[in-house]
């Protein structure tokens, strides 16, 4: 039981939302479920969190500089940890990170003093043209101190640890010499980062590259871990028939991702888990059901 | 064999062309499928981003020919920042001197005001003036005044009338546009950008007052007192005015 978490927990922050400026402060991420946030959603969560313990918001949609969504945001962070997600920053390009846009990360990073920080192992822009998309990268030697050095400069800039979130693979590169994990430990060795362990994208990945998912777990640094991701897939096949897993984040967790979950929490213990829904959003019961089996899943561990 | 950057982000936009080698399926065969997961997801989420900041745009010449006018669109002007918020900057460039469109030309000006709609709703909070701070000046230190507007102010003007197109197209019930030029003013009161159909007089008067002309400069510019006073009525009651030097 968490007899904090439900509505008279709202209803009395709600009333003393005045006095609760800047005097809540969140520094970490609870071991608890969060959901990546849309606004349709902000009555729901205002009126009744239960059981979600905290936020993830996309960088990019809140470096505007003023209106709604940014007013949404100072009022959500008075009463959740935020994890501000960044899907822009490209820190797999073979070019120069983006100095505006790193400087437009650290505004928003500074005012907000978010609980936690990541991005993603993959690249979107391309002499100055952004794909919003993440696309992949070989992994070789270059690419390890390209973006290890990409990761010390976000690092240096924002004064503070991020966390590197394993990508959705569709094919493999013929350049790569290395495992995606010995890639992943060796970027935390080398940058003192911490990971963002998706573990639908290691599903996707693994069903793709006709790898095992158990396997890839066992050989993940799981003590660098902040986070757990748990997104929806679509599927279809390859012009060999062989399956295809594409990562939407348009419908709900599988059981065979649920599995990995329980899976992986068992050797890892409890983490902040995020349910993310981005595309065809559904009214805020269906998305809360999700965080709430994520709670079981976390309550597994936990006892 | 190497996939640089710069080969797979032009395979990606090119819909016909080969996929880059080095590239594998897991039996080690060329992945042509699996490449086309990336072309697919940048085509739609690029079309889908412009859908959602072009929503009039999109109405006024159907979902089919939208789709297809964003995949033209999206592969001559690609984002140059990550900030979808404000992708399709030059849309109303482009629509300008897209022939298939030709037969809409009013619609350029309507990609310009919901461009504006978007930077008015995403613009930096400003906080308004009293309603009766004007008042409360002496008649020579009123004609001395000179204004700043709320970062969420817009102004536009256009041959078309793309104020009643606009409202026939998002709210029931609204009369049809007759050709006639038309004048806007967008505020934002609190976070909902207002839209506001102003004369051309009243255009040219918070044009010269956006640019702190004083207030005597701007009221030459309206027809008489009434409109003066009716113009600056609406910008404080809009929230409009931030600071009176």
């Amino acid at each position: 039981m968490r007899p904090l978490s439900g509505g008279l927990k709202a209803h009395l922050t709600i009333k003393n939302e005045s006095a609760m400026l800047d005097q809540t402060h969140f520094d970490t991420l609870p071991s608890r479920p969060g959901v990546g946030y849309k606004s349709q959603h902000y009555s729901d969560i205002m009126a009744n969190p239960a059981p979600v313990g905290w936020l993830e918001i996309h960088a990019e949609n809140y470096m505007g500089a003023g209106g709604r969504p940014i007013a949404q945001l100072k009022h959500l962070a008075e009463r959740f940890p935020i994890s501000v997600h960044g899907v822009g920053l490209s820190i797999g390009g073979e070019g120069s990170l983006d100095a505006d846009h790193l400087a437009r990360l650290k505004h928003l990073v500074g005012w907000l003093k978010p609980a936690s920080f990541s991005e993603h192992l993959a690249w979107s822009t391309h002499d100055s043209h952004f794909f919003n998309d993440l696309l992949p990268l070989p992994y070789a030697d270059a690419t390890l101190n390209r973006v290890a050095a990409h990761i010390s400069q976000v690092q240096d800039v924002l004064g503070r640890q991020m966390l590197l979130e394993n990508p959705s693979s569709y094919l493999a590169f013929a350049e790569s010499t290395m495992s995606e994990t010995d890639f992943l430990r060796e970027l935390v060795k080398r940058t003192g980062c911490g990971l963002l362990l998706d573990v639908n994208n290691v599903s996707i990945s693994a069903t793709n590259l006709q790898t095992s998912p158990q396997d890839y777990i066992d050989d993940f640094p799981l003590d660098a871990v902040g986070e757990i991701h748990l997104g929806g897939h679509d599927e279809e096949e390859d012009e060999t028939g062989a399956p295809l897993l594409i990562d939407s984040h348009g419908k709900p967790v599988v059981d065979p991702v649920w599995s990995l979950l329980d899976y992986t929490l068992s050797r890892s213990g409890p983490k902040p888990l995020l349910v993310e829904w981005d595309n065809d959003v559904p009214d805020w019961p269906v998305l809360a059901a999700e965080a709430t089996r994520a709670d079981g899943a976390l309550a597994a561990v936990t006892a | 064999m190497n996939v640089s950057q710069v080969q797979f982000q032009a395979a990606m936009l090119a819909p016909d062309a080969a996929t880059p080698e080095g590239l594998r399926n897991p039996d080690g065969s060329a992945a042509s499928k699996r490449f086309d997961v990336y072309r697919n997801n940048v085509v739609v989420s690029l079309a889908d981003a412009l859908e959602t900041a072009f929503p009039v745009v999109r109405k006024l010449v159907g979902d089919a020919f939208f789709r297809a006018m964003a995949a033209v669109y999206l592969r001559q002007h690609p984002p140059t920042s990550p900030l979808m918020m404000f992708y399709g900057e030059a849309m109303p460039a482009f629509l300008a001197d897209f022939y298939p469109a030709k037969s809409l030309p009013y619609l350029p000006d309507i990609a310009r005001l919901e461009l504006a709609l978007r930077h008015s709703y995403h613009a930096a909070d400003g906080t308004p003036v009293d309603h009766d701070a004007l008042g409360q000046l002496t008649p020579e230190a009123l004609m001395r005044a000179r204004l700043h507007l709320a970062p969420a102010v817009r102004l536009l003007s256009s041959d078309y009338p793309i104020h009643s197109i606009y409202v026939a197209n998002t709210q029931p019930d609204a009369p049809n546009p007759a050709m006639q030029a038309e004048r806007i003013l967008i505020t934002r009161p609190e976070f909902d950008p207002q839209l506001h159909l102003i004369s051309a007089t009243a255009h040219a008067c918070i044009n010269a007052l956006a640019q702190q002309k004083t207030l005597e400069d701007a009221m030459r510019l309206v027809e008489n007192e009434n409109e003066f006073s009716a113009t600056l009525g609406l910008l404080l009651a809009q929230g409009a005015v931030v600071q009176i030097d």
